[in-house]
């Protein structure tokens, strides 16, 4: 209310009246508004509105793994500003996170950590995997320590390519699993050839015998074949 | 500490003359501990017996004035193993020696050098780890970048990349769980930092054991992001395919600066001249490249204070966007540059030169008023003088112990600084100061930063005058290399560049085909993260943020 409205008596009016003040208050009057008319009433499936809502108000989880991640957070900072999307607000936490963008390569040493933070994301979650190293291993493919993408440790719903990807490409990758989110689409079907799992519960062979006096039986470990590997 | 600043007394000068090092007068300090001399591009090598190295190595510290041990590396001959210890002056870096030491190939074992430099017990962890040479009375010999359970060593001859390898992931134990500290309080709390944490700038884990709200011990966990940098420019031809690779070391935008230390250890090797017009271009580049990594530095580190996301942060962005466009239109990327080449840069100014001139004018004159912002908002400010001075101080000595170089050196009054001490590119020819702060806390680090953001900004500011008056005729961006380079067999070099972080150094050993035989990293911050627990010891979890966000790692470039 404008402030040279001269205020009614207060004895006058009721204090929801002095609220209304000439009228509905027309803050809430958007465009959408005034095109439902006189019944402002949406008729949806309830799916289709929680889907709609999901995509909207996304949650990433703040991870930063390597050289991709410096373009991640051009993206999340001015200029390019991923809030804008209804995407924005990193979260400390897997908790707290409905998405994971995956920005770096991943090396042996820190995939079962990422499984871990990965597995502690509440459902729904979402995948974005950034740059060629969460691809395929991008220019370190032929490393003796590089996982092949990481697709070989989570699914994936959207690749972003690029070495990194510009952050443009980044949010467009973003928006593009808005959409899908918001057209209930699920995310596919990966192989995972490499899980967490115990010790003691690894086929024997040379290496576990090896290994069977340095690691417990209920630790958990991550094995990998890298013959299996794309 | 006779170290600190060496007189010019005759003992530490044993061999210094007008031009360059006297070898001969070294080998005389050493007797009969020199088996052998090589002769290495950058310096002479001593071959010493592998059970004396702490001998040799404390006579040439103490007596020769070698402070520095830059980096050590190792490799697998097909007739023995090698360690080779490259010591320099903090005084004088073109002040160079390389100790070699051979061990025999069946049992591979040479004395470590940790008694001697602190810093040698990082590197030669890597080397166990990585070329599988053991080190004898090594205080805490262990894999430092593979996991614990790995099995064989990655860069020695016959380690097979195919077989399976099984990785754990399981709780760490409180190395001082048995150390009951005091009668009424017996407890200490161990506290997992990271990999994943905001707080670390990456994939850094830090294993911190409180003893009530102070830090009883700690120890940074490296290794989450090894992604197999030496052996990929191993299998690199040395004209095009290494090249890339430099960007994703310090990945912070320090592109240019990487690659200018792969370039400069090349280019020696292989005797190529670079054209000055490119040598100009390449110093202003690599300065737009400082301007760049500092911002971010700043930026996060504020972050790391202020614990936000919003004002100081996005100013630090704000500025960094700046730079990335001019370097976008220099070089066409943003972040992975890929500018240089051997012989020179990539290509010539963006056309029209005179708008591009006008564009880094522009940010120039913008500088000095960005900077007073961030002064007010940052080092002005009350919490945050609170909470960096004179916290995580780091001494003289100990920077040296540890090879710290960079601005963390130059934040202990260390002033050490390759683009004035060993020059290269176009440095001599310009007007600018080497900033040191003598402080050695948090606060002093960041001050360091951004004084050198000023400097860099001069820099640019002359090279831009020096290009604009470049005739036309002679703009000659590189010099003529053969399309496939062959240096000959078995030279070996150390060079080193002063990077965003520090001392950036690439050894090169060449085996007459075109790629390298042994293609060896030594990155600033490795060694520079090698100060977090003498920094931290007995503060506070919140300062040891702060030291940690101070020292400005980048863990593509700790781990490589
Ligand atoms: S895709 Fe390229 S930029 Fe991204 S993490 Fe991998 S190497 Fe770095």
């Amino acid at each position: 209310m404008s402030s040279d409205q001269t205020p009614p008596a207060v004895e006058d009016v009721s204090t929801q009246e002095a609220r209304m003040g000439d009228g509905a208050d027309d803050r809430f009057n958007s465009t959408l508004r005034e095109a439902f008319g006189s019944t402002p009433f949406i008729l949806t499936k309830f799916d289709k509105f929680m889907n709609w809502v999901r995509g909207s108000s996304m949650f990433m989880l703040q991870f930063g793994i390597a050289c991709c991640s410096i373009e991640m957070i051009h993206t999340y900072a001015i200029k390019h500003d991923l809030d804008r999307f209804g995407s924005g607000v990193p979260r400390a936490s897997p908790r707290q996170a409905d998405v994971i963008i995956v920005p770096g390569t991943i090396v042996s040493k820190f995939a079962p950590r990422m499984k871990r933070v990965y597995d502690q994301m509440p459902e729904p979650k979402f995948v974005v995997s950034m740059g060629s190293c969460t691809i395929s291993g991008g220019p370190f493919q032929e490393g003796y320590n590089v996982i092949k993408g990481a697709e070989e440790i989570i699914p994936v719903d959207i690749h972003v390519p690029g070495c990194p990807p510009r952050p443009e490409a980044l949010i467009y990758g973003v928006a593009k699993l808005q959409e899908r989110i918001a057209e209930g689409e699920s995310s596919p079907v990966t192989v995972k050839p490499y899980e967490l799992e115990q010790f003691g519960d690894l086929e024997q062979d040379e290496l576990v015998d090896k290994l069977a006096s340095e690691i417990d039986e209920e630790d958990l470990v991550m094995r990998y074949n890298w013959n299996d590997s794309p | 500490m006779s170290l600190e600043k060496p007189s010019r007394d005759t003992a530490l000068d044993v061999g210094v003359t007008e031009d360059g090092l006297d070898y001969d007068a070294l080998a005389d300090l050493l007797g009969g501990h020199v088996l052998d001399r090589e002769e290495h591009v950058n310096a002479e090598g001593f071959v010493i017996r592998p059970d004396e190295v702490q001998e040799v190595l404390s006579t040439l510290k103490e007596e020769a004035g070698f402070d520095h041990c830059a980096c050590v590396t190792a490799q697998e001959y097909d007739d023995r193993y090698e360690s080779i210890y490259h010591l320099r002056k903090f005084d004088d870096p073109t002040q160079e020696l390389s100790i070699v030491v051979p061990s025999p190939k069946d049992d591979p074992h040479n004395e470590s050098a940790a008694r001697v430099y602190d810093t040698a017990d990082w590197h030669e962890r890597e080397a166990y780890d990585l070329v599988g040479i053991d080190y004898d009375d090594h205080p805490d010999l262990r894999r430092i970048l593979l996991p614990e359970t790995w099995q064989g060593h990655p860069l020695s001859q016959d380690y097979n990349q195919d077989q399976p390898q099984i990785v754990s992931l399981r709780e760490h134990a409180n190395p001082l769980e048995d150390d009951k500290r005091s009668e009424d309080d017996p407890d200490t709390m161990f506290v997992n930092i990271g990999p994943h944490h905001p707080a670390t700038h990456g994939v850094l884990h830090v294993e911190t054991v409180l003893d009530g709200e102070q830090i009883a011990d700690l120890e940074p966990d490296i290794g989450y992001l090894h992604r197999c940098e030496e052996q990929m420019c191993q299998q690199g031809t040395y004209r095009h395919q290494i090249m890339p690779y430099p960007d994703r070391w310090d990945y912070i935008s320090a592109g240019i600066l990487n690659e200018w230390a792969y370039a400069r250890a090349a280019e020696d090797l292989a005797d190529i001249d670079v054209p000055e017009y490119a040598q100009v271009i390449r110093t202003m580049s690599a300065e737009m490249c400082r301007i760049a990594s500092h911002e971010l530095a700043l930026a996060t580190f504020a972050l790391d204070v202020f614990g936000d996301f919003t004002a100081v942060f996005q100013y630090g962005i704000r500025d960094r966007e700046i730079v990335q466009n001019l370097l976008e239109d220099l070089t066409g990327q943003r972040l992975m540059f890929n500018y240089l080449r051997l012989g020179g840069v990539a290509w010539d100014l963006p056309e029209p030169r005179e708008e591009y001139f006008e564009k880094i004018r522009d940010f120039l004159d913008d500088l000095p008023h960005k900077l007073e912002e961030v002064h007010d908002l940052v080092t002005g400010n009350e919490i945050f003088q609170m909470r960096c001075v004179d916290t995580g101080v780091l001494s003289k000595e100990q920077v040296k112990q540890y090879g710290a170089t960079g601005p963390v050196a130059r934040g202990s009054g260390v002033d050490y600084d390759l683009r004035r001490d060993d020059p290269y590119g176009y440095y001599d020819e310009l007007d600018w100061n080497v900033v040191t702060e003598e402080g050695g806390d948090n606060f002093s680090r960041v001050l360091v930063r951004l004084r050198e953001v000023e400097e860099s900004a001069r820099i640019i500011e002359q090279c831009v005058d020096l290009l604009e008056q470049w005739p036309e005729d002679d703009r000659e961006i590189q010099a003529n290399v053969p399309r496939t380079l062959r240096p000959d067999p078995d030279k070996e070099i150390y060079r080193s560049v002063e990077g965003a972080k520090g001392e950036l150094g690439i050894y090169i050993r060449s085996d007459g085909t075109d790629k390298p035989a042994r293609f060896k990293i030594r990155s600033p911050c490795f060694s520079n993260l090698q100060t977090l627990p003498e920094m931290s010891q007995g503060e506070y979890i919140p300062d040891m943020i702060a030291s940690l966000g101070s020292l400005d790692i980048v863990l593509g470039e700790v781990d490589r």
